[in-house]
């Protein structure tokens, strides 16, 4: 039979405080193990949480980016369970008063090409509470150690309804968000550093019907790969129990990234008694409207309006503005460089888009990506600077692609740079370089001959053969005329 | 006739300690000598040590000496309850489960006292985990009432108020949940205060019930109550719970004539059936004296009273059965010898480390809270835990204090209740209201039953009202003369 997939997911996503939500213990990625603990990270007796005001500051900006309501009062709750990588056997959690409510995420589909923007839709959200995380676990034969540095960072949990109905959208849904956190610097969402984790909440219908399904509740999926393979799976494994008449059992599955395949952890009857009770070592967070009002002015434009934005307002095309507008820092650069030259958006995005992504993409290192736009040498100013020189034509084209590789290297001034190396554009007399133009055409017949059989591109050579007369500061366009002239 | 210096009070020890009359080092010298003498028939201490505390006296007497010293307290020894964290000394909760354990930091009221010069001296005995009201549930020891070696000296912090009884200790830190500081106090012939909720830092408490804990002083005269209470009240940011008030100077507040009469209130439900005929006496005795001062007694209802043993009994537990969650075998305390897995840690060690009571009522706490059952109990418990509130505040309405007995019988024999669960659970029926309510309550000597033991009143102020009662208590105390008495050791 054809089958509708129905997924709802819950996404967990690391703020990025300086300290653990209910301690001042510090928290940052990679610190040697157990070194980033105090009494209340360890549970020892007698310590007691404290609210970290800053999560909560970073929650309220969540769920104002993603169009939630934020409660007026939430509260916390103990959510009860033994496991040795929770060192107080209870996690400080929200049960039945998240900081909050509803939400959208909106997502794009893909197009039918890449240069074509796709759909658009909202995804519904349940809620979002804020958490603390958990410790590490790492098993080594018979023994297995614990690694407290994660435990009591602060944790969003984004619970989405199930309203996501392909992998394609599941895949837009968590890019979305990531860009829309990031964009807010409330997360790095790196999976790889477990900064974004998801559980998938998996379930199959006959097309064209609305009644949900049995569902599985899908865990351990600690990167992209690993949501798409595991979601993909389970699809499937449900579609075949489905046609072989059997009933899905509702139940938690755990993921094997290794064999690639779901495997059944607990069912609905065995399911934990987290026996929730507020907590009694801290209050009710009571957040008044004008807070709100007041944090939402910290907030950044959300990625899909400035999309859109930039496509109107600079008549960018989309392809660009959909590398332009993912990584906020992105959209950023171009506008602080369009403050400085406003007359050709294209010309800066272009350059944003092209060549500087290029090389900060060869310039970050193997393990780490393309190297942040924030560390780049190149301020937006300059570059603004190098499309305007272009522009005015000071420097020709190609010299402009020599300022900016020694703008990327050293982060000088584009006009130090022509300066320093005469890259000036001079204003030829047309006779020198008709010269020069009549010199090239004859040392290269062949070019010549081609292009008049109707080969366009073979001209190149003679143009070629021009620049490197001048150094490169022939104008182009000029070249061109003066072949035009002279081959006619 | 003069005091030997462990019967002196922080107050007299001070203005000696001031006046040059004594050092701290003679001062710790005596308590040891004392306890030395003492503990081995009342068993009040699972652990001290002489070195420790000498060496904290000279330091003492060394800022004495060049003018520095920190506070009039500086140089004063002072005992801690077991449940609280002192850097470096042993925090057993009288467990099993913690039986190795070092505290690597200070509660915040230890903090406090630390900060005033005082000198951390022992860890008393306990019911463990301050489960109980006998301290028979100390998994190391029992501690016995130096008035009377048989008997129980009252509990949880039944080590604080023997070693304050028997002179081992000017004054000590208690803890109390649910009567743990008053019902000791009664039983032993001290004074011990319960503070408002939030008024004394829990940071460092090993928590029992949250909602209900309180730290509180336990001393021989209610002056030195209020000393030690205007060290102890204190806005400690790691505690959520703590509050932010500013102590008005409650030694001061003492010797202040009232201006308007005082107007006691009475309640009927507390005077009722299983009152025994020594408490009443003594109550009775109270009540006579503060009309003798011109009171004015009212008879009041806390109608909701008689639910008050039940709601405890749910919320305690369930608030239990998670704080002692973290006593798991993985990151300290005890840990079963031949466990493998995490589970097998998990039931081994906690069946090794915890005792009967401490047991049961973590049982009792996974049940109340499990689902299904949470809206039955924990969710009713709480409603009547409001309605009881609500009882205290309508009462405060028209009343100033209420007065009641502190525990319905004087200190039973050991091992007579032990077995009779719902006896012992009885002993709190007068002092458990006053932890729900989140209300300060004092246990002052009211005097002794036919038998020679001690036996508390109980004064219970409104919120935050501790210099009222504290006054109100001082007037009863200085009229008699029990706080001049001591048992015989």
């Amino acid at each position: 039979m054809n089958y509708e997939p129905v997924i709802g997911l819950e996404v967990h996503v690391q703020i990025n405080t300086r300290t653990k939500a209910f301690t001042r213990a510090p928290y940052v990625f990679g610190a040697e193990p157990n070194t980033l603990a105090d009494p209340v990270v360890m549970a020892l007796p007698g310590a007691l949480p404290v609210l970290n005001k800053e999560a909560v500051r970073q929650a309220v900006r969540a769920g104002l980016m993603l169009e939630c309501k934020i409660a007026e009062r939430c509260k916390w709750d103990r959510k009860n369970y033994f496991y040795p990588d929770s060192p107080k056997n209870y996690q400080i959690s929200q049960y039945d008063q998240p900081i909050c409510i509803g939400g959208a995420v909106e997502i794009e589909l893909p197009g039918p090409s890449r240069n074509v923007m796709g759909a658009h839709r909202k995804v519904k959200l349940t809620r979002i509470h804020l958490e603390e995380d958990v410790g590490k676990l790492s098993h080594f034969g018979n023994a297995s150690l614990v690694d407290f540095n994660r435990a009591g960072v602060a944790l969003l949990e984004i619970v989405s309804e199930p309203d996501l109905y392909s992998i394609e959208e599941v895949f837009a849904y968590l890019n979305s968000l990531r860009q829309s956190l990031t964009a807010a610097g409330i997360s790095d969402c790196d999976m790889e550093k477990g900064q974004m984790r998801c559980d998938a909440n998996v379930s199959l219908r006959p097309k064209g019907t609305t009644t949900l399904g049995t569902r599985c509740e899908i865990k351990n999926l600690n990167s992209i790969s690993g949501v798409r393979n595991a979601v993909q799976y389970e699809i499937k494994r449900q579609a075949r129990a489905l046609d072989k008449g059997e009933k899905i059992i509702q139940q938690t599955r755990r993921w094997d990234a290794e064999q690639g395949v779901t495997q059944p952890m607990r069912t609905k009857e065995d399911a934990h008694d987290y026996r929730y009770f507020p907590d009694p070592d801290l209050m009710p967070v009571v957040i008044a409207p004008e807070q709100v009002e007041k944090i939402a002015k910290t907030l950044p434009e959300r990625p899909f309006d400035r999309q859109r934005r930039f496509m109107q307002q600079y008549d960018l095309p989309y392809t660009v503005t959909s590398v332009l507008c993912p990584t906020c820092a992105l959209g950023d650069y171009f506008e602080q460089a369009l403050e400085v030259y406003p007359k050709n958006p294209k010309g800066i995005a272009n350059l944003i888009a092209n060549d500087l992504l290029r090389e900060l993409a060869a310039a970050g290192r193997p393990d780490e990506g393309a190297l942040p736009v924030c560390q780049c040498k190149i301020k937006p100013a300059q570059l603004a600077e190098l499309v305007k020189l272009t522009d005015d034509a000071v420097i020709t084209r190609q010299s402009a692609k020599e300022v900016f590789a020694e703008m990327f290297a050293a982060g000088d001034d584009p006009m130090a740079i022509v300066e320093r190396k005469a890259l000036k554009q001079e204003k030829q007399d047309d006779g020198a370089l008709e010269q020069i133009v009549r010199d090239a055409l004859e040392a290269n017949p062949k070019a010549v001959e081609q292009y008049k059989a109707g080969n366009e591109k073979a001209i190149n050579a003679v143009k070629g053969a021009v620049m490197k007369a001048t150094q490169g500061r022939a104008n182009p366009q000029t070249v061109a005329e003066l072949i035009g002239k002279l081959l006619s | 006739m003069s005091q030997p210096i462990y019967y002196k009070t922080l107050a007299e020890l001070s203005r000696e300690l001031e006046e040059k009359k004594v050092s701290s080092t003679e001062i710790a010298q005596a308590f040891i000598d004392r306890t030395q003498a003492t503990d081995g028939k009342v068993n009040a201490f699972l652990h001290h040590d002489a070195h420790d505390l000498l060496a904290q006296a000279k330091r003492s007497d060394e800022r004495r000496a060049t003018g520095q010293a920190l506070s009039p307290l500086d140089g004063l020894p002072i005992g801690i309850k077991d449940a609280i964290c002192v850097a470096g000394q042993p925090l057993t909760c009288a467990s099993k489960m913690l039986e190795n354990y070092v505290s690597p930091y200070d509660a915040g009221a230890v903090e406090r006292l630390k900060a005033a010069g005082m000198l951390p001296w022992g860890r008393l005995n306990l019911d463990e985990f301050a489960m109980g009201s006998s301290t028979e549930n100390s998994a190391f020891k029992t501690t016995c009432n130096p008035w009377n070696l048989e008997r129980i000296p009252g509990g949880s912090s039944g080590g604080s108020a023997a070693a304050c009884a028997a002179g081992q200790a000017i004054a000590t830190l208690g803890s109390d949940t649910g009567g743990s500081i008053r019902q000791p106090a009664s039983h032993c012939g001290v004074v011990g205060m319960k503070p408002t909720y939030g008024l004394v830092s829990r940071y460092g408490l090993a928590a029992f019930a949250s909602s209900l804990d309180q730290i509180g002083p336990m001393t021989r005269t209610v002056e030195d109550a209020a000393l030690l209470l205007q060290q102890l009240v204190w806005h400690d940011r790691r505690d959520s719970t703590s509050l932010n008030h500013a102590a008005p100077d409650y030694r001061g507040a003492l010797s202040q004539k009232r201006e308007t009469p005082l107007r006691v209130g009475l309640p009927k439900e507390y005077f009722g059936e299983g009152l025994s005929d020594d408490v009443r006496k003594v109550v009775d005795n109270a009540i006579g004296f503060y009309k003798s001062q011109g009171a004015q007694m009212v008879e009041i209802s806390l109608p909701h009273s008689s639910l008050g043993l039940a709601v405890y009994y749910i919320i305690a537990p369930a608030e239990a059965s998670s704080n002692l969650a973290r006593f798991d075998g993985i990151r300290y305390g005890h840990r079963a010898a031949k466990a493998d897995d995490p589970v097998e840690i998990y039931y081994d060690s906690r069946a090794e480390g915890f005792g009967p009571e401490v047991k049961r009522r973590v049982i009792l706490g996974t049940y109340v809270l499990s689902s299904g059952y949470y809206d039955a109990y924990y969710l009713r418990a709480q409603k009547v835990r409001s309605l009881i509130r609500q009882d205290f505040s309508d009462a405060f309405e028209k009343v100033d204090v209420i007065l009641s007995p502190v525990t319905p019988t004087p200190a039973f024999k050991r091992g007579e209740k032990i077995n009779n669960l719902l006896e012992m659970y009885l002993c709190d029926l007068y002092t458990i209201g006053v932890n729900l309510a989140g209300l300060p309550g004092i246990s002052v000597p009211g005097g002794f039953s036919k038998d020679g033991l001690p036996v508390g009143i109980q004064l219970i102020g409104k919120p935050l009202a501790e210099a009222e009662l504290l006054q109100t208590a001082h007037l009863f105390e200085q009229a008699h003369d029990f706080y001049n008495q001591h048992p015989a050791l």
